[in-house]
């Protein structure tokens, strides 16, 4: 999508809405740290990927975090900070702002407040946040199916068909498994839990995937229960 | 197009001597082991014997030789599970005591970079109980994705800045029985596999001579916490990080430039799973297409898991295409270990990645075909239940 600043297609979200977000990313702690201003060289713009193949710029990101301009920033909230590839590239900036940190913090808020446009992002990545959060691994072997990497070509189906024979063939003893990428002890997968339950993490998945936060809270208020924690998410 | 010559040349000539004392960046040592001293965490030292190595700034940096904690990685352990291997497999090789351990979890860094349904304090949580998890077996942790190495030194830094959010993860992990332990040095596999890289070609036993590589260095390896990653003034000049080439090297490998050394892969950890038009784009026409125009590689090594799985697997679509594509993607453990005799099945598992490597297998003259059957066999083996795995005595029979 053409992300075009002239028009505000937000005009009629309330100011105050939009600054009350912008309030939220300055205060995060490591935003001094992200951000000195910016010279508006484009050195960040020259160095990211993501913008040679989006509508997308680090340096407005940069530039518009540094002008306080609110209205651009809640257009680039919506429109702009899922195009980011958050490789920090835009690192090598000469002012030594982080352009992809901001946009983690940005994304964080987004998430946080469930906006329509995170959401919309997060779409079919659920089952993602699932196997990380629930197994303490992420891309486990029996998510390579045909049908999730149809443009990979046809080894992705050799190896979904011979998947149990070929993780029994790896000679680490931690490997044998299919649905984590490593066998995980209980007690670390407990300890895992209440990471999640201790710094509210949960609270942000109710704000983006209601469905996933329910199938989530099940599976580890269960087993926090049966290591006889008394623990509820809601 | 500009030769790629005329751009590195001038660091080649002039001599850049950098000195510690002047680096734009705080020595992160000196405040961790005063925050020890200040009784806000305990420091787990880099086990003895270590090598050291220079960093960018000209500081040393300790790399743990053996009694190390393998810290996994989700990418690879689950999708190009013969990059791990590999790296196991070199510790046993030269006789190395290490842990492979199941208390640890994945650090989460490809979903928080991916989907941000995360936040500070749970990511450092994260870090600090896989942290304390390695300090009490009293091995050290030895990090094998790149993400999540420059993950951790990320964490590291907001740790150092914070009081607050150290207390906080302090009291979260209190609640869990463990200590706030800052390793000492945040070691990425292939650091160590740059420090050991003189023992491994001590032991190699395959020629590598006739063989060409790009190099492709992880943007989480040497942009996040710029600082902390390996420069040495042999290689480039220290105008690059020597990571993977000083390697290649060692092994007698002919390492060839490329304009777009310093771009991304494309993973753009969202997009590797849910925009995989952007990442196929980018790792084929800004990185495969350009290594092949410029320097006609037989193989790229790299040294993350993204980069390993994004620039092998994006090939496939883009070769059905018609594009000047098709090099295989290894890593610089799966070079290593090929090097000191590795079994590309058995112990490599080449059979995980995607485009086809057996012209490069062949050039170092391994028979394609034999290794293939004898990795079947054994596969027939665990089928007909006469053994239940490949056992790690079973790959160097
Ligand atoms: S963020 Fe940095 S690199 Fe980008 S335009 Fe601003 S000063 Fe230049
Ligand atoms: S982190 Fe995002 S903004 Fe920065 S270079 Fe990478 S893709 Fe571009």
């Amino acid at each position: 999508m053409a992300l075009d600043l002239s028009l505000n297609r937000y005009a009629d979200v309330p100011y105050e809405e939009k600054e009350r977000l912008f309030n939220e990313v300055k205060q995060d702690m490591r935003y001094e740290e992200y951000l000195y201003g910016c010279y508006e060289c484009g050195i960040c713009v020259a160095a990211c990927p993501s913008a040679r193949f989006y509508d997308f710029s680090p340096r407005k990101i940069a530039q518009t975090m540094a002008r306080e301009d609110v209205e651009t920033f809640y257009i680039l909230l919506n429109d702009s900070i899922w195009d980011c590839s958050q490789c920090f590239s835009c690192d090598r900036c000469p002012r030594q702002n982080s352009p992809g940190g901001i946009i983690t913090l940005m994304r964080e808020v987004a998430v946080k407040n469930g906006l329509a446009s995170a959401q919309q992002a997060l779409e079919g990545y659920g089952r993602i946040v699932y196997k990380i959060m629930s197994t303490g691994t992420q891309v486990s072997p029996d998510m390579l199916q045909p049908n999730a990497f149809p443009d990979w070509g046809p080894h992705v189906k050799e190896i979904s068909d011979n998947l149990d024979l070929w993780r029994k063939a790896l000679p680490p003893e931690t490997l044998h498994t299919t649905e984590t990428g490593w066998q995980v002890s209980d007690k670390t997968i407990i300890e895992l839990y209440l990471i999640w339950h201790y710094t509210g993490v949960m609270d942000m998945i109710k704000e983006v995937d209601e469905g996933l936060f329910m199938i989530l809270a099940d599976v580890m208020e269960e087993r926090l229960e049966e290591e006889g924690y008394d623990v509820t998410f809601d | 197009m500009i030769p790629v010559e005329t751009l590195v040349k001038p660091a080649k000539e002039r001599e850049f001597k950098v000195n510690p004392a002047e680096a734009p960046t705080e020595d992160y040592h000196d405040i961790i082991f005063q925050l020890e001293k200040e009784g806000e965490w305990e420091v787990l030292r880099v086990p003895e014997p270590y090598i050291e190595v220079e960093t960018k700034f000209g500081r040393k940096k300790k790399i743990p030789i053996e009694k190390t904690w393998h810290h996994k990685s989700c990418g690879q352990c689950g999708h190009i599970p013969g990059y791990s291997t590999s790296i196991f497999w070199i510790n046993r090789k030269l006789g190395l005591d290490y842990i492979d351990p199941t208390d640890q979890t994945s650090c989460t860094a490809w979903n928080y970079y991916a989907s941000a349904t995360s936040n500070v304090a749970a990511q450092a949580a994260v870090a600090m109980r896989n942290f304390a998890a390695a300090a009490e077996t009293g091995y050290f942790p030895l990090i094998h994705c790149g993400t999540s190495f420059g993950h951790y030194k990320e964490v590291r830094q907001e740790l150092i800045h914070s009081a607050e959010l150290r207390r906080q993860v302090r009291d979260i992990l209190a609640k869990l029985g463990k200590k706030l332990v800052m390793p000492e040095e945040i070691v990425h596999y292939s650091e160590w596999v740059h420090a050991m890289r003189h023992r491994i070609a001590e032991m190699q036993v395959r020629d590598m001579s006739m063989i060409a590589a790009t190099v492709h260095p992880a943007c989480h390896y040497h942009k996040l916490v710029r600082e902390d990653a390996i420069y040495d003034p042999e290689i480039y000049g220290a105008q690059r990080t020597a990571i993977i080439t000083a390697t290649l090297k060692a092994i007698g490998v002919e390492v060839r430039d490329y304009s777009t050394w310093y771009d991304c892969c494309g993973f753009g950890f969202r997009h590797i799973l849910v925009s995989r038009d952007f990442s196929r784009s980018f790792a084929t026409q800004r990185k495969i297409e350009v290594m092949k125009e410029e320097a006609d590689p037989d193989v790229v090594v790299t040294h993350d898991t993204g980069c390993v799985t994004t620039l092998d697997q994006s090939q496939f679509a883009a070769k059905a295409h018609g594009r000047n594509v098709g090099v295989p993607v290894m890593s610089d453990s799966q070079m290593a270990a090929l090097a000191m005799g590795a079994h590309p099945y058995k112990v490599l598992q080449l059979h995980w990645h995607n485009t086809d490597n057996k012209p490069f297998l062949e050039k170092i003259g391994i028979d394609v075909e034999k290794a293939w059957q004898e990795f079947e066999e054994e596969v027939e083996k665990i089928k007909r239940g006469e053994k239940q795995y490949l056992t790690w005595e079973d790959v160097d029979a």
